[in-house]
C-alpha cells in the first residue's frame, strides 16, 4: 500500500491504494452524472404513480391514470369496432352480389377481405394469391369448385376434405395404380392422352388408347373432353394448369396415387361477415365469374 | 507415482458415461452419451501419458507452487480465441441461412439448432473462457497471491470445456429445454453448477487469501458475476427430470411466472456476464494498458452498487405487452431507466483514465481498441434503457432492431474489450517482448469496427421496417401487410448483415494469425504507427 500522492498528470489526489501498480484516483462523481442518475430516478418515481406499479396481496396499484397495457387494446379495439359497426351491420345484411354492386360496401369488403387473406390464407396460397406447388393459384380463371361469388364463399365457410365441416367440399379420385384399377400400359395410354388433350409432346398412338380408357374410367368426373366438373372439384384437364404438376411423370404419379387439396373450413373463425368480406376479395382478385343463372 | 489419480477418476467417470449410455431412457440420451464417453475417454488418455514415476527409492521433486498460476490463464487465452472463432463462424453461416433459406440443412445443421449453438458459443464459450482466464490473471495480480486450490482451477478450466462440449453436442442432437441463454438440459445444468461452485471457490479463496489490505474494484465486478450467475443458473433451470437416464426435463414454473424467470435470468445473463463482468476486465485492462490511475474511486463504488442493485430487478421489459401484470412491467421499464447511469459509470471510469494518455490512442491500437469498447459500451446501455420504453418497446419488440442492440453490445463492447485483453495478455503470458504486429491489432480493429457498425446500421433499418410494416393499418382499420411481406422487405438488410459478420469473423481471424506469431516468439518489422517515432512518449506519471 502506497501513501496518498498527488497524480503529476492531473493533478489530483489518488486514494492511496495500489494493486499491481494500479491506483485510483480522488475524484468527486461527475456532476452531470449524478444529476441525471436523480432525474432517472424522479422521473421512475413519477411513472410508478402514474401507472400499476406496487404489488399488493390480491391487485396491485392502479396508478392514477387508470391506464394498463389492457385497457388501452380494449380501447382501440372498440375504436376500431365502432367506426366500423355500421359497414359491418349493413354487411351482415347484404346479399353477396349486392354487395359487389354496393361501391362503398365493396370496398370495405375488398379491404377487409385483403387483410383476412393476409393473416390466414398467405401461408398456402401467397401473400400475393398466386397459389403454390399443392395451392391453387386465386388470380387465374381456372376454378376447381366454381369462381362465382357464391361458390366461393361456400369453399371458404365450409373449406375442402377437411373431415370436420360435414358440408366440406368432397370428392375422392381413385388410385388407379396403387389399387390396381388399371395397368402400367393403361396408366401409360390415359397419361398420354391427358398430354395430348392439353396441347402437350404426346405419343399420338399410344393416346388413342387412352382415350378409350378414359372414356371409361374418367370421364364421369372430367368430362368426356377432359374439361372437367366443378360439382366434383374435378380439374380441367386440357387446360396445362394443374396442381401437381402435368409433366409426363407428374401425371403417372396423380393416376397411381392422387393427391387431394385440403382445406379448413373458416366459417367459425372468421364468422359470417369475415367470410363474406375473403369472398369478394378472392373474387376480385382477377378471376370472378358471374353467378350462375338460377 | 505423480499425477495419478485424475487418470483413475477420469476412467471411472468414464465408465459411468458407457453405463449411461447403455441404460439411456431414449436415443437422444444414448447418443448424448456415446459423446461424453468420447470425450472423457480421450482426457484419461492424455492424463494417463503425464502420470509420472520417481526412479526407484527416490521420490519427486516438490513442483514450485510459489508464484502465479499461469499454465490454466494461457491455455484459457487459447481456449478464448478458438470459441470466439468457433462462435463468430457460426453466426455467420446462421445469418446467412436467414437470408438464403436454402442453407438449412436438416435436421443437424437448421437455423434452430445452430441458433443456440452460436448464441451459447460467443456468450458462455467465448465470453465465459475470457472471464475464466483473465479473472485468474487479474484476481492473482491484484491480490497478490497464487490461485487457490492447488489444481482446482485446473478443474473449473476443463469442466467448463466439458459443458461447453456438451451443450453444443446437444444443441446439434436436439436436446434443448427451450429457455433462451439456458437451452442446456437438466444433466449439462447439474454439471455447470458443479464447475461454477468449484470457479467461486477457486475465485473466493483467492481474494481471502490476499496480501493487498483492500480488495480492488475488478475483483468486486468479477465476484458479483460469479455469485448472481450462480443463483440465476440455479433458480432459472429448476427443473424436474423425467427419468435420470433421460433428456426430457419439465420446468418447475409453468406460464407467465416461467416467462418471467426466464427473462429475469435471461436479463441478468446479459446483466452479470456481459456487463458486471466484462467491466471487472474493463478495470484491469484499460488502466493497465494507459499506465494510468483509475479515474475515480467513489464512481467505482456508486456505480457497482447501484448497478448491482438495478439490474436485477429490469427483466420485465423483455415481456412488454404480454400476459405479465402491468405492475411488473412498470417496474422493469424503470428499474431500467434507473440503469442508465450506473451503467455508464463503468463508461465514464473507463474513459476518463485516458485523461492525461489520451494521445497514446494515436500510438497503441490495444488501447484504441479498448477505448472502442468502451464507446459501444455506453451506446448499447443507453439504448437498451430507451427500448424498454414501453411506447418504443411497442415498436422495437420482437424485431431485428434488438438484434442488432444485442450485437452492438456484444461484438462492439464484450468483443472488443475482450481482444484488447488478450492483446494485453499474450505477450505477458509468453514472455515475449511484444505483440508481433500492432499494425494487424490496427487491421482487427477496423476489420471488427466496419463489421458491428454495418451490422448494427442494417438491423436498425430492418427492424423500425419490420415494426412499421407490423404496426401498418388503413384508413378502415385493416393490416396492411402480411407477416411475409414483412419477411421479404429486410431481405437486403439480412444480406448486408451477413457481410458484417463476415469482416467481424476476418478480423477475428487476423487476431489469432497475430497472437499464434506472437506465441511463436516472432516480431514483426514495422513502421511504428501514428508517427510515435518521431514524438517521444512522455514519461509516464510514476
Amino acid at each position: 500500500m502506497s501513501e496518498k500522492e498527488i497524480d503529476q498528470t492531473s493533478g489530483i489526489e489518488t486514494t492511496g491504494h495500489e494493486w499491481d501498480g494500479i491506483k485510483e484516483l480522488n475524484n468527486p462523481l461527475p456532476r452531470w452524472w449524478l444529476w441525471t442518475f436523480y432525474a432517472t430516478i424522479v422521473f421512475s418515481i413519477g411513472y410508478m404513480v402514474w401507472y400499476p406499479s406496487i404489488p399488493l396481496w390480491n391487485a396491485s396499484t392502479e396508478g392514477l391514470s387508470g391506464e394498463t397495457t389492457r385497457s388501452l387494446l380494449q380501447e382501440e379495439l372498440a375504436a376500431v369496432r365502432s367506426a366500423r359497426a355500421e359497414t359491418v351491420e349493413k354487411l351482415a345484411a347484404t346479399d353477396l352480389e349486392s354487395i359487389r354492386a354496393d361501391a362503398e360496401l365493396s370496398r370495405f369488403a375488398t379491404a377487409g377481405g385483403a387483410s383476412i387473406f393476409k393473416v390466414y390464407c398467405t401461408q398456402c396460397h401467397g401473400s400475393g394469391a398466386a397459389g403454390s406447388p399443392g395451392y391453387p393459384n386465386l388470380n387465374d380463371d381456372d376454378w376447381l369448385w366454381g369462381g362465382d361469388l357464391e361458390s366461393i364463399y361456400l369453399s371458404i365457410k365450409h373449406g375442402i376434405r377437411n373431415g370436420v365441416d360435414d358440408d366440406a367440399r368432397d370428392s375422392l379420385m381413385p388410385s388407379f395404380g396403387a389399387d390396381e384399377l388399371l395397368d402400367k400400359e393403361e396408366i401409360n395410354a390415359v397419361t398420354e392422352f391427358v398430354l395430348q388433350i392439353s396441347d402437350q409432346e404426346h405419343d399420338a398412338a399410344l393416346a388413342g388408347t387412352g382415350r378409350e380408357i378414359f372414356a371409361d374410367n374418367c370421364s364421369s368426373c372430367h368430362g368426356a373432353d377432359g374439361k372437367g366438373d366443378r360439382e366434383f372439384g374435378a380439374p380441367n384437364l386440357a387446360d396445362a394448369i394443374a396442381l401437381y404438376g402435368t409433366s409426363r411423370a407428374d401425371l403417372k404419379a396423380q393416376l397411381h396415387q392422387p393427391k387431394h387439396g385440403v382445406m379448413p373450413p373458416w366459417g367459425d373463425k372468421l364468422g359470417e361477415t369475415g367470410v363474406k368480406q375473403l369472398a369478394i376479395y378472392v373474387h376480385g382478385l382477377g378471376g370472378g365469374e358471374k353467378a350462375k343463372a338460377e | 507415482m505423480r499425477n495419478g489419480t485424475e487418470p483413475i477418476i477420469l476412467g471411472a467417470a468414464t465408465l459411468l458415461a458407457v453405463l449411461g449410455a447403455a441404460f439411456a431412457q431414449d436415443e437422444l440420451f444414448r447418443a448424448h452419451a456415446w459423446v461424453l464417453v468420447a470425450v472423457l475417454a480421450a482426457t484419461t488418455i492424455v492424463l494417463m501419458r503425464r502420470v509420472e514415476f520417481a526412479p526407484a527409492g527416490q521420490t519427486l521433486p516438490p513442483k514450485d507452487t510459489s508464484g502465479y498460476m499461469d499454465d490454466v490463464i494461457r491455455f484459457g487465452a487459447v481456449a478464448t480465441l478458438f470459441w470466439g472463432i468457433v462462435g463468430f463462424l457460426v453466426g455467420v453461416v446462421i445469418a446467412a441461412q436467414l437470408a438464403w433459406p436454402w442453407l438449412n440443412i436438416e435436421p443437424w445443421f437448421n437455423f434452430g439448432r445452430l441458433r443456440p449453438l452460436h448464441t451459447s458459443a460467443v456468450i458462455f464459450a467465448f465470453g465465459g473462457n475470457a472471464l475464466l482466464c483473465t479473472s485468474f490473471y487479474v484476481v492473482q495480480r491484484t491480490c497478490r497471491a497464487r490461485l487457490f486450490g492447488g489444481n482446482l482451477a485446473w478443474f473449473v478450466f476443463w469442466g467448463y470445456q466439458l459443458f461447453i462440449v456438451m451443450a453444443a453436442t446437444g444443441y446439434l442432437l436436439g436436446v434443448t429445454q427451450s429457455k433462451e441463454y439456458a437451452e442446456p438440459e437438466w444433466y449439462v445444468d447439474l454439471w455447470l453448477t458443479v464447475v461454477w461452485v468449484a470457479y467461486l471457490i477457486v475465485y473466493l479463496g483467492t481474494i481471502v487469501r490476499r496480501k493487498e489490505p483492500h480488495i480492488y474494484v475488478a475483483n468486486w465486478f468479477y465476484l458479483s458475476f460469479i455469485i448472481t450467475v450462480a443463483m440465476l443458473h440455479l433458480v432459472n433451470n429448476a427443473a424436474v427430470p423425467v427419468s435420470f437416464l433421460g433428456v426430457k426435463s419439465y420446468s418447475a414454473f409453468s406460464g407467465v411466472q416461467d416467462a418471467l424467470t426466464q427473462w429475469w435470468y435471461g436479463h441478468n445473463a446479459v446483466g452479470f456476464f456481459l456487463t458486471a463482468g466484462f467491466l471487472g476486465m474493463m478495470y484491469y485492462f484499460v488502466p493497465k494498458q494507459a499506465n494510468r490511475p483509475v479515474y475515480s474511486y467513489r464512481l467505482s463504488i456508486i456505480h457497482f452498487w447501484a448497478l448491482i442493485f438495478l439490474y436485477i430487478w429490469a427483466g420485465p421489459h423483455h415481456l412488454h405487452y404480454t400476459a405479465l401484470p402491468d405492475w411488473a412491467q412498470t417496474l422493469g421499464m424503470v428499474f431500467s431507466i434507473m440503469l442508465w447511469m450506473p451503467s455508464w459509470g463503468g463508461m465514464i471510469n473507463g474513459l476518463m483514465t485516458l485523461q492525461g494518455a489520451w494521445d497514446k490512442l494515436r500510438t497503441d491500437p490495444v488501447l484504441r481498441m479498448m477505448v472502442m469498447s468502451l464507446a459501444f459500451y455506453g451506446m448499447s446501455t443507453f439504448e437498451g434503457p430507451m427500448m424498454s420504453i414501453k411506447s418504443v418497446n411497442s415498436l422495437s419488440h420482437y424485431t431485428d432492431w434488438t438484434i442488432g442492440h444485442v450485437h452492438s453490445g456484444a461484438l462492439g463492447w464484450n468483443g472488443m474489450v475482450t481482444f484488447g485483453a488478450l492483446y494485453y495478455l499474450v505477450p505477458k503470458l509468453w514472455n515475449r517482448e511484444r505483440l508481433y504486429s500492432l499494425q494487424l491489432v490496427n487491421w482487427h480493429l477496423w476489420l471488427a469496427t466496419l463489421g458491428i457498425v454495418i451490422y448494427a446500421a442494417v438491423m436498425w433499418v430492418a427492424g423500425i421496417t419490420q415494426g412499421l410494416m407490423w404496426r401498418e393499418y388503413d384508413d378502415q382499420g385493416f393490416l396492411v401487410n402480411s407477416f411475409v411481406e414483412t419477411v421479404s422487405a429486410i431481405h437486403p438488410e439480412y444480406v448486408m448483415r451477413t457481410v458484417g459478420g463476415l469482416l467481424y469473423l476476418g478480423g477475428a481471424f487476423v487476431m489469432a494469425y497475430n497472437i499464434w506469431r506472437t506465441i511463436r516468439g516472432d516480431v514483426r518489422q514495422e513502421k511504428a504507427m501514428g508517427g510515435a517515432a518521431a514524438v517521444p512518449a512522455a514519461a509516464p506519471a510514476q
